[in-house]
This record gives structure tokens, sequence and C-alpha cells, in this order.
């Protein structure tokens, strides 16, 4: 049960991780229409720098206080340079440009900072564990993330809710030529978008790094994941987001945690092992079929 | 008529200069230089770079020309290099690759065309075995070697309840195997995660629910990095030691693992401060001429370059004699680095295995040490299915 427990708060860390990474995705999708797979590269971007500010003057306040704007101006140079003009290109041609992105940046990574992994250090004021749940020591550092997560959530949603700005981006969603009208400046308004969403995915980047090898290509693993995510949340929607991120989250951890050990009630040992493992590496695939199948257009469609 | 009189001088003169410049020996190498793995084929290159510049350009006293392609860890890639290397230079010795998948691509054909595969790194379990061939020759270890040296070591530590980790694909599988070729207690777990997966934290909460006395790890590369920072993280290194072959643990990973990586064991063939005069000319040379200190993967390409110029050497440069060159090959006469080195019926090593310990260094960083041998003259499981 504790355990069960335990594995729950991992797959809530998982997913909030995802939940950074998809709402800008998510976000870019909504309101310009852009399928962004260089998106991984934000967060990598995110995670090297963090890394080689931490640990070049010993502080993560300072790394993410570098990181966090690193990330955010990439974005915006991404924009203003490549994507601007892939607005009006049909998906294909945004989704060749942006892997040539992805190639861009891995291979500029390696010429910066070389092809060894990275190293970066949790801060030390959340090195040690936590007994949240009485007899399970549990990680301060992933409690941070998990909150961490969380409060961006809520303040995602107020700005886009609650506020001015919010209210242009949820009006230049629904109907852009409309938005236009009535004076809002679009352009503008994509590239602060685009550059939020670059700054999230840094966000989740530079979390990622002292729990993860910090090397390039480390974007590609987690934007599989991430579009899993927004697909089954329903293309655009902060809120879908949200909700399938944990889902999704939940559902790869228990899945890893728990189906050998069910398998192993109904098969022989080492073929419940392997067959666990496999099933487990399906599990959000299969969640995300039988979601699609459910709901064509995820939980949360965006109004179109 | 004079033009076509020109045409033909020229032409003989460059056929003239080009039996010139073959009066060198030219290697193939076909190795891994770009993707995340691009170091290990670094390595590779550079320890063989470094036994050719030793002797001025010469391995053994012959001249040598070293082509080195990248096959970016794709295995058509291996094979249309090994294909160019053959048909269009010539080349009668390759070596260099560092992945398994790539070299069950790449190596039956190029041996049965003629041409001598040396391997400094990948060492499959099919091509020790039914698969093995005399123009195959292995200088670094059958894949399983350092799991199973590992598995011995913990053995005899008196752990007996170990939980077992692998990424599920057909090395991982093969690495578990290994272990357990010389394991002798109780598996308190054996799990398969996915290839490439980042967050570990579902199988260490499994993992110390299970309570077992030990956990032996196989997840080369990026894997084993973040396995390694979120074990300590969880608070477990502590409590739980951790053994794993020597990939996870060579000076260059270690840097990015940091404090999390002190005090595991891990099974290697070598380490920079193994007692032998070969090795201590090697290790020198090494950090003189790149600044670094070797890894494991540097002294299999130093080796490998070494035991082609004890053949070369032997042959006098003639390689055309293909039956006195593998003769030579088989052999062996070179000082290794490891020390002790000779070659089974499946041309795979004899070797003696060791368990090292990762230590902090003096100026802070992370090195390995040699805390015991623990085979003497091992050899590989594969060998009895080997007909040549």
């Amino acid at each position: 049960m504790l355990l069960l427990l335990e594995q729950i708060l991992n797959g809530l860390q998982l997913g909030v991780m995802l939940f950074l990474m998809a709402a800008g995705l998510t976000l870019v999708f909504g309101i310009m229409r852009l399928i962004n797979l260089a998106h991984g590269s934000m967060y990598m971007l995110g995670a090297f720098v963090a890394a080689t500010v931490t640990q070049a003057t010993g502080s993560f306040v300072l790394g993410l206080l570098v990181a966090l704007p690193a990330a955010a101006l990439a974005g915006l140079m991404v924009e203003l340079l490549v994507l601007r003009r892939l607005y009006a290109r049909d998906h294909l041609d945004q989704v060749l440009a942006t892997f040539g992105l992805i190639l861009f940046f891995n291979a500029l990574v390696q010429l910066v900072w070389g092809r060894q992994p990275l190293f970066m250090d949790v801060p030390e004021a959340l090195a040690g564990t936590v007994e949240l749940i009485p007899g399970v020591p549990y990680p301060a550092y992933r409690l941070a993330i998990i909150s961490t997560g969380l409060m961006v959530a809520g303040a995602l949603y107020v700005l886009i809710q609650r506020t001015r700005l919010g209210m242009q981006i949820r009006a230049s969603a629904s109907n852009r030529e409309m938005a236009e009208a009535i004076g809002i400046n679009t352009p503008l308004l994509y590239s602060l978008v685009f550059a939020l969403g670059a700054l999230l995915a840094g966000l989740a980047g530079l979390m990622a790094a002292p729990i993860l090898a910090v090397e390039s290509g480390m974007g590609e693993s987690i934007l599989i994941e991430t579009f899993v995510v927004i697909v089954i949340g329903g293309l655009g929607s902060i809120r879908g987001a949200f909700l399938a991120a944990l889902l999704v989250g939940l559902v790869d951890t228990l899945g890893r945690a728990f189906l050998p050990t069910l398998l192993r009630l109904v098969l022989p040992a080492a073929a419940a092992d392997g067959a666990g493992a496999s099933l487990a590496s399906m599990g959000i695939y299969i969640l995300m079929a039988a979601v699609l199948l459910w709901r064509p257009r995820g939980l949360f469609p965006a109004p179109t | 008529m004079q033009n076509r009189m020109k045409f033909i001088i020229l032409l003989a003169m460059t056929f003239a200069s080009a039996v010139a410049a073959a009066q060198d020996v030219k290697i193939g190498m076909i190795t891994t230089l770009s993707t995340k793995a691009g170091y290990l084929g670094e390595e590779i290159r550079d320890g063989f770079q470094l036994a050719i510049d030793r002797q001025g350009g010469k391995l053994g006293g012959v001249g040598v020309e070293l082509l080195v392609e990248d096959d970016g860890r794709k295995p058509e890639r291996g094979k249309q290099i090994a294909e160019r290397y053959i048909k269009r230079e010539n080349i009668k010795i390759i070596t260099g690759i560092v992945f398994s998948n790539v070299a069950m691509a790449v190596v039956p054909k190029v041996v049965r065309s003629d041409v001598f595969y040396v391997s400094p790194n990948a060492g499959p379990s099919q091509l020790a075995g039914k698969g093995c061939h005399k123009n195959y020759f292995n200088v670094a270890w059958q894949n399983d070697n350092l799991h199973e040296v590992t598995g011995k070591f913990v053995t005899d530590q008196g752990f007996g309840n170990v939980y077992l980790l692998a990424p599920n694909y057909p090395a991982g599988k093969d690495s578990l195997a290994g272990f357990k070729r010389y394991y002798k207690g109780a598996i308190a777990g054996e799990v398969y995660t996915k290839l490439g997966q980042s967050d570990y934290s579902a199988e260490l909460a499994t993992l110390r629910a299970t309570k077992p006395d030990a956990v032996f790890f196989f997840l080369p590369g990026g894997m084993g990095i973040n396995f390694l920072k979120q074990y300590s993280q969880a608070g477990l290194s502590n409590q739980i030691p951790v053994f794993g072959p020597a990939f996870s643990f060579d000076d260059r990973l270690l840097k990015a693992v940091g404090d999390a990586a002190v005090g595991v064991h891990n099974g290697s063939q070598w380490n920079h401060d193994l007692e032998n005069v070969a090795n201590r000319e090697f290790v020198s040379a090494f950090q003189k001429a790149y600044g670094r200190t070797p890894t494991l993967y540097a002294s299999q390409g130093y080796d490998a370059a070494r035991l082609i110029g004890s053949a070369l050497e032997a042959a006098g440069g003639n390689i055309a004699d293909a039956d006195a060159f593998r003769a030579a090959l088989r052999a062996a006469r070179f000082e290794s680095v490891r020390g002790a080195f000779r070659f089974g019926p499946n041309q795979h090593p004899i070797q003696d295995l060791y368990v090292r310990e990762v230590v902090k260094t003096a100026d802070g960083g992370y090195t390995n040490r040699t805390v015991k041998k623990v085979f003497t003259d091992h050899a590989d499981a594969y060998a009895k299915d080997c007909k040549m």
C-alpha cells in the first residue's frame, strides 16, 4: 500500500514534468497551428545552460536565473528567424523544418559543450529525503519538482483565464482574423507565446538536469511522450494537457512498477518479466489509442 | 593524338604514385564518432592512432595508413563503409566497430570476403560461438565477460539476494545471463526497462520494497548516469551496494555522475593502474598526447593496433599471404596493456578479469582503482560452439 502511494508520487512527478513540456507545445499548436518538433531542443538548452552556470558559480539559483531567459530567448530567435515563415505552410513543411532544427541544436550543443554529458547536482537545500509517507524516504528534490509543476499549472490557468493577455491568446486561438481586426497585435502575441512555451520547456529541462544525464539529444525522448500527452489531452488545450500529463505519468509509472508483478500471477516468472517490461513501455501508447477511439479529438479538444 | 599521349602518361603517373603510396598497409576503421555514443569511437580511434604515432607512422616496423569513417551507430552505414573499403580502397584489415548490432551487420560479410576483422570492442555471442570465423579476431572481450566477472565477485563477497536491472533489448538480456552464469545466490528481482529510459523512480521504489542485499545493473551510456544519480538521490546508495560492468564507469562518464558513483564496484579487463610496463607506457603517452586519462575503450584500440603490428612484423608487411598473417595474428605476440593475453580457439581473448572501485581523486575528479583480480585466464562460454 505504501509502495502504491510512493509510485503515485513518482507518477505525479513524471506527469508535471510532461505538463511543463506539453503546455508550451499545445499552446503553440492551438494558437499558431504550428507543429514544433524543436520543442525538445529548448528543454535541452535549459538543462545545458543551467548545468554550465551552476557548475561555474556553484549556485543553483543563478543557474535557474540564467537558464530560463536563455531558453526563452532561444525560443524567440527560433520563432523570429525560422518559424515565422512557416505559419502559412502545411504541417509537413513545419515538421521537416523543425526536425532540421533538432539536428541543428544537437550538433550545436556538441560543438559548444562537447560529447561528454555534463554534471549537475541537486541544490544543497533539496539534497536529502523526506519521509512524507512514514517509512518511505522520498527525494526532496522530486517533491520540489511536483510543487513547482503544480504552481506553474495554477499560474498558467490564471494567465489564460483571468488576464488581458490570456484573453488575447484565447481570442487569437479561436479566430485569428477576427482577433487582428479588433486590434490585437498577433505577430507580437505569437512571439510572446512561443517564448513562453520555450521558457516552460527550459524550466522542465533545468529541473530534469540534476536527475538526468545532461547530453545532446536528451530532448527527443521526452518529446515523444509530450506528443502523446497533447494528443490525449486534445491539441491546443492547456487543461487537457494538464490532465493528460498526469494520466500519462501515472499510467507509465504504475505500469512499469506493477505490470510484471501482476503478470507473474498468470505467467511463469521469466515470461512475465519480459512481457511486463514490453507492455509497460507500450502502456502510454495503448492509452493514447484507447482515448482516440473513445474521443477522436482528445479529452478536451480546443474549439476550432 | 598528342593529347591522348599526354593523357596516358598522366594516367601512368597517377598509378605510379598510387603504387608508391600503397607501400603502406592500409587499415580501415569503421567506428562510431557521432551521436551521444561518439566518445566511444573517439577513444578507440585515439588509442589506435597513439600506437601508430608512437612508432612514427608504423606498426611493427611497417608503414601503415589509417582510414577512419563514422558509422553513426547505424548498421547499414557500417556496411556501406566496409564495402567501400574493400572494393575501392582494396583494404585487407578492418577494425573499429563499437556496437554489436553494427558488428553483426558488417563482420560476417567482411570476413567472408577474405578480409581480416580485428574487433576492438563489440563481442556478440554469435560471433564467438557458431558464427566464429578464421578471419575474425576479438581483442577486447566477449560481451558477457565483464558481467561474468561482476557476478563472480558479488558471489565471492557473500551477497545472496541480488536485484537485477537491464534494458529490454538483446544485449541487456545477454548481460543478465552473463551475470547469472557466475552468480550463485537468489535473485530478488529481474527488471527489464525501456531502452533509453530516463526516469527510474518506479523501478527504484519497487527495488527498495523488495529489500535486496545488492543491485546489479547494466545500463550503458546516459541511462546509467540517470540511474546512478537517481539511486543516490533516493538515499539508496548508503543502504544497498551497487555493482555493474565497467561500461557505466569509464573516466569520461564518471564526470557526469559525480559523487553518486563513488564506491561502486565494477568489472573490467583493464584499468589505468594495472602494473605492467606496456600499460605504464600507454597511460603516460596517452595522457601526454590527449590530455586525459584513457578509458578501457582507448586501451582496446591501442591493443588492437599493437596486435596488428605484431602480425605485420611477423609477416614482414606482406599480408598477401593470408595464412601466414592469420597465424601471426593468432599467436598474439604483443605486450597487451592488460598483462597476460592470448587467443582461445574461437580467437577471442583468454585473459584476467578484475574488479575496480570508483574513487575520488585528490583534485576532486573521479576514477577507478583496481581492487582485485577475480578471474585468471578466463575464457568465454561460447568457445565450445566454435568449429573453425
